[in-house]
């Protein structure tokens, strides 16, 4: 399900994401001044640093939601300036919010993201059951589920419309210990799954375990900390 | 395009269906109004005459409501962010919320119109029906273009719930004039033939295709930005 698409299978990319020298400039601020990273296939890459380094930036840079000034940023091997839609449909971002519709179930929520790519019911039963909320939590109204259960929820949609890159903000945030343990089990497993995963995060007990590599962004560049080069 | 518009329609749709607000707030509103307007003027012959400009305003009024709400369901956990972030196509956003929208619209205003029958008396012919669902129709498909085009601007705003009604208000005045006037032609008010409300209906017409057409272009770059 978050296999890479069969149309970019072909290997015209080296790398899932490939951002090379990337500048973004957001107002007079320089956000990124420079970043290069590539993160591969199945990856998942912690990304720490202080406050206004530059890491939500680079999450959204590469799901093309912020303009690259200079510099050149791929993912799946499409460039993310010049086939940003492209790009957008297999890249699922979760930054400080989940994107869910408290009024809908669980199961109506995972179904509404899976019906924006023309998931089948299977896929998104699929989903579900991947992330644990086949059963009693499915018919519950996203409003009553705790803060683990809605991060759940928003992965489940992300896995229903095939992402094949998670990007993520923070996604410890807000959620105790049994949540968090939740998320990193179901991380681990859809990076086994095939997934790639970038986490931007400043616990770095918690994020550093789950992680296989580990980078920092400091003043809008990216210096490697631990499992290879940046 | 239509699949996306047609899955956001049925989930605005849906979640009206889940939690009532337009039926049990913004409806009873409207119905409000009409009786305030009713109280207000307290006199058989001028309500039948304001019978068609009132219905017209307590439907602007009440679309305010309605956008508000639309939007504040994408906006509360970021839902209309993740829309675009995942590549949804805007055009398809658009239209769906509007076909939503419209869908509440028409609703609304035919509770307003059954209160302006019953409460300032107004008179419907059979050749004056058809030319109220025909302006009610095109009314409509304006004001819900409109809406979801300014309420999608609006939803990235600070002080979006003031800022909304400052940019929709003066752009819909001419829905209300050309709503208004085919509507007291088919209510038949100062005796006017329903003949004469016809012609206003090219004025609706020409704002719900401008709008229709704008909206679905800029809808994406206003909300990407």
């Amino acid at each position: 399900m978050t296999d890479v698409p069969a149309e970019l299978r072909s290997g015209r990319f080296d790398h899932v994401v490939d951002v090379r020298d990337v500048v973004v400039v957001l107002g007079a601020f320089p956000a990124l001044a420079g970043a290069s990273l590539t993160v591969d296939r199945g990856e998942i890459v912690l990304l720490s640093g202080p406050n206004g380094a530059g890491k939500t930036t680079l999450l959204r840079a590469c799901a093309g939601l912020v303009p690259i000034e200079r510099g050149r940023a791929s993912v799946l091997g499409l460039d993310v300036s010049t086939e940003r839609d492209a790009v957008r449909r297999h890249v699922g971002l979760i930054g400080h919010h989940n994107g869910l519709y408290s009024d809908l179930s669980v199961a109506e929520n995972v179904r509404f993201w899976g019906s924006t790519v023309g998931a089948s019911s299977a896929e998104i039963a699929t989903a579900m059951q991947r992330m644990g909320l086949d059963g009693r939590l499915s018919d519950l109204p996203v409003a009553r589920l705790s803060a683990g259960q809605r991060r759940r929820t928003a992965l489940a949609s992300l896995v229903a419309r095939r992402a094949s890159l998670w990007l993520l903000d923070e996604p410890h945030a807000g959620l105790d210990a049994e949540g968090r343990d939740e998320l990193d089990s179901v991380l681990r497993a859809a990076a086994a799954a095939g997934a790639t995963i970038m986490v931007a995060s400043h616990e770095l007990e918690r994020a550093g375990s789950l992680a296989t590599r580990h980078v920092r962004v400091v003043a809008g560049q990216v210096v490697p900390v631990s499992g290879g080069a940046a | 395009m239509l699949r996306t518009a047609k899955t956001i329609a049925a989930k605005d749709l849906r979640i009206e269906l889940r939690s009532r607000v337009i039926a049990n707030q913004v409806i009873p509103f409207a119905a409000l109004v009409m009786i305030l307007f009713a109280f207000a003027l307290d006199s058989d012959a001028v309500l039948e005459r304001v019978a068609p400009g009132l219905v017209w305003l307590a439907t602007i009024f009440s679309v305010l409501f309605i956008v508000a709400r639309s939007f504040a369901l994408e906006t509360t956990d970021g839902a209309l962010e993740a829309l675009r972030a995942a590549g949804v196509d805007p055009m398809g956003i658009f239209l769906g919320k509007t076909l939503a929208l419209a869908t509440q619209l028409i609703a609304l205003e035919a509770v307003l119109v059954g209160a302006s029958v019953v409460l300032y008396r107004a008179d419907v012919s059979a050749s004056g029906g058809v030319l109220l669902v025909t302006t009610a129709i095109l009314a409509t498909v304006g004001l819900a273009s409109v809406g979801t085009l300014y309420g999608g601007l609006a939803a990235g705003a600070k002080g979006r719930e003031t800022l909304l009604p400052l940019l929709l208000l003066p752009v819909v005045a001419p829905v209300l004039i050309g709503a208004t006037r085919a509507t007291e032609s088919a209510f038949g008010t100062n005796g006017i033939d329903v003949s004469e409300g016809w012609p206003w209906l090219g004025l609706l017409a020409v704002f719900a295709v401008l709008f229709s057409v704008v909206g679905a272009v800029a809808f994406g770059p206003l909300v990407d930005d």
